[in-house]
């Protein structure tokens, strides 16, 4: 078991021609990932090649619509490398073909179009992760982004981020457990897929012992999980929370991770953490610590 | 990127908000001019920071000689720590009522959030407060946006009066328009005044501008940066294009990934503790492709930073491989040669770990230690910034 991506996913890819789609397109399929196809509408009916994880070629058609890659795929996700300033007509193509899961990788999309997107993703059936996030993995089964597949494999750690290298920084201190699924959710002020529904995915996942939560200052969604944890949440959840020498009223670098006042300090969101129950760490390796802990106990 | 007064007002005017866009001026002299031109008017200390009136950054001139002598006081003066360059000169138009409004993101309930009080304008603080239900919040979908409906409905539930209500309808369709055709985070208006003989005017203006936006279909919002008003470091890290925030401690750091490098940042200020509390002296994230000209240009900010004592980079090799780095680094301080004066601890863990730790063991660079974890590397950076 896993959440949102398995061996089963069938993963197209968003701007398969372009410098990043390529590179990570060969990562993803290195990883064992089933990537089906790519959309390009310039380039519709030419295919691109690249290794699978086994070393053999492996052509892959690129279609000009997400609808038409569905019809002919079966694909399931769609992974987004597309430029900024087209992400939000590239989310809504695949939102109107109602692709399941669609993970944006944009770095820099314009908060108003994330705004619009969301507001147009009300009521229909697809699942958007990010913008300007690693994406997803479920080691040893699929990748959908671009967190490298090779830090760690399965094992019974459910892992929710804000940011991407901290995601890496976490599966690589944790190596010897091993990951259900490791999600980075993403660093900009609207986000598809909150800590709050990675948790409740987290919870009802079988193979998932415990959870790692990894947030930073800015927001009030590490608030907002702690509610949900000490209401829903029975699985041992661990913390961290980066940013509590970040001063007010800078942005550091993630568009979102920005104090305004007292709403959105580490200090407030490790307090609110802790209230529900949640062993939050000081550093990544201390939280790594906490977490083995409870791992050595469960097993 | 937030925007002065002046500079607010001038996109207020641009999408038919109305206001009076005044003057700036940059000297005494400039003002007395102004003022003569305006008549009573209003000296206003042009600074991105609230409190400027307490801080008595915003004096009334009655005369030429009143607008000169207070612009000579607060130019100059500091607020909040930022010094005032500018002063706007705009016609004294005293308030009948004062009012507040603003559109800003509101990321909880990802959509648009309209918060405005007909209760008070400056006081808006202290209204929230003692009279809650008298600040409105309306929240607005980014699909449907403002619409001449949405407006009367927005101005209905506020409480505008009669004789300026149609005026507020107009205004908040023409503040919207800012907000989403300029792609702001944040348009706020306070005091949005009632004027004498029932004229509605935004009398004072606050603009956040979204800097992806900016970057990529706002060619003109370059005409607010402001060169004279930025952190000399930060506006060389800015040209390399290097996402760099300078900070007051004395451990230079460099990381790759936001989350990290602010994880890092803390990890130090914990190490620093024990060592006479130094603290981390920045914020540089070099991304991705940690190649040797980007790890030069990092470097060469940092290490013109005269409170930085030592460097600690921070790097874990997800899709950049470690060798890269560590060729980064090591062709960095090459470029870098006799410039390079401080001592730089480094940690590598990931991708190609051994063979990066091997290269930057071979080279053998004296100002270099490697350090095996992020706590130790830390510790270490604190203690050579501390000796």
């Amino acid at each position: 078991m896993s959440i949102y991506l398995n061996k089963d996913s069938k993963v197209i890819v968003q701007g398969i021609t372009g410098g990043m789609g390529a590179k990570h397109t060969a990562l993803m399929l290195d990883s064992g990932a089933q990537i089906v196809g790519g959309v390009n509408a310039r380039k519709a009916g030419t295919t691109v090649t690249h290794k699978d994880a086994q070393g053999a070629d492996v052509e892959l058609p690129v279609f000009g619509t997400v609808a038409e890659a569905m019809k002919e795929t079966g694909a399931n996700v769609s992974v987004l490398f597309v430029p900024p300033a087209f992400t939000k007509d590239a989310a809504i193509e695949a939102i109107d073909a109602e692709m399941p899961l669609i993970v944006v990788i944009t770095e820099g999309v314009p908060v108003q179009d994330t705004a619009e997107v969301w507001s147009y993703l009300q009521g229909k059936a697809t699942r958007m992760i990010g913008p300007n996030c690693p994406g997803i993995i479920t080691p040893g089964e699929s990748l959908a982004g671009i967190t490298p597949h090779t830090i760690t494999g399965k094992g019974p750690v459910g892992l929710v981020s804000k940011s991407g290298t901290l995601t890496y920084q976490m599966m690589y201190e944790l190596k010897d457990f091993g990951f259900s699924t490791a999600i980075g959710i993403g660093g900009d002020p609207i986000i598809g897929t909150t800590h709050i529904d990675a948790l409740e995915a987290f919870e009802k996942d079988d193979e998932t012992k415990l959870i790692v939560m990894i947030g930073e200052i800015g927001g009030d969604a590490e608030e907002r999980a702690a509610a949900y944890i000490k209401e829903n949440i029975s699985k041992p959840v661990v913390g961290y929370v980066a940013g509590f020498t970040a001063p007010e009223g800078k942005t550091m670098g993630h568009a979102g991770a920005i104090v305004s006042g007292s709403a959105g300090t580490a200090q407030a969101k490790k307090e609110a953490l802790e209230a529900a129950g949640v062993k939050v760490g000081k550093t990544p390796s201390e939280t790594a610590a906490l977490a083995r802990e409870i791992l050595s106990s469960l097993a | 990127m937030d925007l002065m007064e002046y500079q607010a007002k001038k996109l207020f005017a641009k999408h038919g908000v109305a206001v009076t866009e005044g003057v700036v001026v940059e000297t005494a002299e400039e003002a007395r001019k102004a003022a003569e031109e305006i008549g009573f008017c209003v000296v206003k200390a042009q600074v991105k920071a609230g409190g400027r009136g307490k801080a008595g950054g915003v004096k009334l001139a009655k005369t030429a000689d009143e607008a000169f002598e207070h612009a000579s006081n607060i130019l100059g003066m500091e607020i909040k720590g930022l010094r005032v360059n500018r002063v706007l000169i705009t016609p004294a138009t005293p308030p009948v009522e004062e009012y507040y409004f603003s559109f800003l993101l509101d990321r909880s309930n990802r959509q648009y959030l309209c918060i405005a009080s007909v209760e008070g304008g400056v006081e808006i603080e202290e209204v929230a407060k003692t009279n809650p239900d008298a600040v409105k919040q309306i929240g607005i979908d980014p699909g449907k946006g403002v619409d001449e409906a949405k407006a009367r409905e927005i101005a209905t539930e506020c409480g505008f009066p009669e004789p300026v209500f149609e005026q507020a309808v107009a205004m908040i369709q023409s503040l919207y328009t800012v907000f989403t055709e300029e792609d702001a985070t944040l348009v706020e208006v306070n005091p949005l005044a009632r004027l004498e003989g029932d004229k509605l005017e935004a009398l004072d203006g606050k603009v956040s501008l979204d800097d992806n936006a900016s970057e990529i279909r706002h060619e003109d919002h370059e005409q607010f940066v402001i060169r004279d008003e930025e952190d000399p470091l930060e506006a060389k890290a800015k040209d390399k294009g290097l996402n760099y925030v300078k900070l007051d401690g004395q451990v230079g750091i460099i990381g790759n990934g936001a989350g990290l490098v602010m994880s890092t940042l803390d990890v130090v200020a914990y190490a620093g503790e024990a060592h006479g509390g130094v603290k981390p002296a920045n914020f540089l994230d070099i991304g991705g492709g940690a190649n040797a000209q980007v790890m030069a240009d990092g470097l060469d900010v940092i290490l013109n930073d005269e409170q930085v004592k030592s460097v600690f980079v921070n790097v874990f090799g997800g899709i950049t491989a470690c060798d890269e780095v560590a060729k980064g680094i090591v062709g960095a301080l090459d470029i870098l040669g006799n410039e390079a004066t401080k001592p730089l601890v480094v940690r590598l863990d990931g991708n190609n770990v051994d063979l990066g730790r091997q290269i930057l063991s071979e080279a053998n660079h004296p100002l270099v230690t490697i350090v095996d974890t992020m706590d130790g590397g830390a510790d270490k950076a604190a203690e050579l910034a501390n000796a």
